[in-house]
């Protein structure tokens, strides 16, 4: 038999997205072309899902971050693709006597592929946790969690965003499993070369117009920040005060927002990255004038995308309501698929799911009436 | 001594609304028997600087429990709920 030449173009996939709400778990799956879309769920009803994420490595293992407004902060774990859910016997908590609570865990991470059973948490109020037992259990890391000036970094706990202050974007070199990134509201963007022992802070370059000192070397508001795994010297972050891309080993962060238009501005909450080209990103600008409404400039929402690492910016607002639509996406509420013509998905805080299966082209509402979304990440 | 188990927590109880433990002489060791037969039950209630989550109340024989070194007496009856509280 004649050897069969593998195809060069990567065979239509299904898409799953899992959707972490206010009030629980939902999981919406697609057919091989992304028109038809199937929800399932809820799971963990009346639970607030912080996030919920499939490991990479593994795609029959998810991690679930919930607590409810009662109960305090666990991590769910399934090795099943969802069909059963175990807890965790030591969710991520704070060392007794530390006088810190972890409130919530905001933030999965799935470690280096060369690492299978590594996780990482992020938490509110900012701390970092590590599981090497595929989430079953955790500790926190100590290089973080104890540095003697975590606290002038992060400022109080009670200090920080509406949600309270959180430990987000643990990003993990694929070459090096011991180069970690994190983003912290408020705090700034942080550097491991060591695995977690020690931590520095990587902040030249952005604003922190809500400080005395608007150019400090920590304290900044990162809202989201993405490594391209293809490309993992380049990193870009939506902060709260403008859109920034970094090439390292450049260890200042290039200001791309200002090339938004001036009437939508450079503030948003999350950062998408093209899985394949480190050029391409996209943001969903928010109104972050005056009073800080957080809601889509002048109620009329739209996606940016930028395929020249950040140089323009174009709208991409077809299918999407063009007036009177007064939601916004969080920081983890917006991804992209893996598909040869990338699929990007975004929830909404008024409980929408859109989806755009050419790459922010034109857009199609693909589930209402779910309760506040807070994560949505594609499988 | 009697727990009264609430809805919120009944995951971990299998559905069972009053778990009956042998009397313990603080809340503390009460919390810590419970959460030995039903394994993560504690942390969900208590965090981990050992205070009472804010939105969960504990009654012990009726009155409103606010520390785990809270004494019991005898056979006392814990009642766990959910405060009015938590969105």
């Amino acid at each position: 038999m004649a050897a069969r030449k593998a195809p060069t173009v990567a065979a239509p996939k299904r898409t799953t997205l899992l959707i972490a709400t206010r009030k629980g778990l939902w999981v919406l799956g697609s057919d091989a072309a992304r028109r038809s879309w199937k929800l399932t769920g809820p799971q963990f009803l009346g639970h607030i899902v912080h996030h919920a994420v499939v490991d990479p490595r593994d795609d029959r293992k998810m991690l679930a971050a919930a607590r409810t407004g009662h109960l305090g902060p666990t991590i769910f774990r399934s090795t099943d693709r969802g069909r059963t859910w175990k807890e965790a016997s030591q969710p991520p908590a704070f060392e007794a006597g530390s006088g810190r609570t972890v409130d919530h865990s905001f933030w999965l991470a799935a470690g280096h592929a060369s690492e299978p059973g590594v996780w990482y948490a992020g938490t509110s109020p900012q701390g970092l946790f590590r599981s090497t037992d595929s989430g079953a259990s955790w500790t926190g890391v100590k290089g973080f969690n104890d540095h003697p000036q975590r606290k002038a970094w992060c400022g109080g706990d009670q200090d920080g965003t509406p949600d309270g202050p959180k430990l987000h974007s643990v990003l993990v070199d694929p070459r090096d499993p011991k180069h970690l990134y994190i983003g912290m509201s408020s705090g700034g963007v942080f550097e491991s070369i060591d695995g977690g022992a020690d931590w520095a802070p990587l902040n030249k370059g952005v604003k922190a117009l809500f400080q005395p000192d608007p150019d400090p070397p920590y304290g900044h508001d990162p809202h989201c920040v993405r490594l391209h795994p293809r490309a993992p010297d380049r990193l870009y972050q939506q902060n709260h005060c403008g859109i920034y891309r970094i090439d390292r080993p450049a260890d200042r962060w290039t200001d791309i927002g200002a090339a938004m238009p001036k009437s939508v501005g450079p503030i948003g909450f999350p950062m998408v990255l093209h899985p394949r080209d480190p050029d391409t990103v996209w943001v969903f600008p928010m109104d972050g004038s005056d009073v800080w409404p957080r809601i889509s400039p002048g109620g009329k929402p739209a996606v940016y995308r930028s395929v020249n690492g950040g140089k323009t910016w174009q709208r991409q607002a077809t299918g999407l309501p063009k007036s009177q639509a007064w939601w916004t996406v969080k920081r983890q509420a917006m991804t992209a698929d893996q598909a040869p013509t990338v699929g990007v998905y975004f929830g909404t805080t008024s409980g929408e799911i859109w989806g755009s299966r050419d790459e922010g082209r034109s857009w199609k509402c693909l589930v209402r009436n779910l309760p506040h979304v807070y994560a949505v990440e594609a499988a | 001594m009697k727990v009264l188990i609430p809805g919120l927590l009944r995951s971990y109880t299998a559905g069972v609304d009053t778990v009956v433990l042998p009397d313990h002489v603080t809340l503390d060791a009460a919390l810590r028997d419970l959460n030995a037969r039903y394994p993560g039950l504690r942390f969900r209630v208590v965090d981990e600087q050992d205070a009472i989550r804010p939105h969960i109340k504990m009654f012990v024989d009726g009155e409103l429990a606010r520390r785990l070194d809270t004494q019991l007496a005898g056979s006392a009856e814990l009642m766990i709920v959910g405060a009015l509280s938590g969105g």
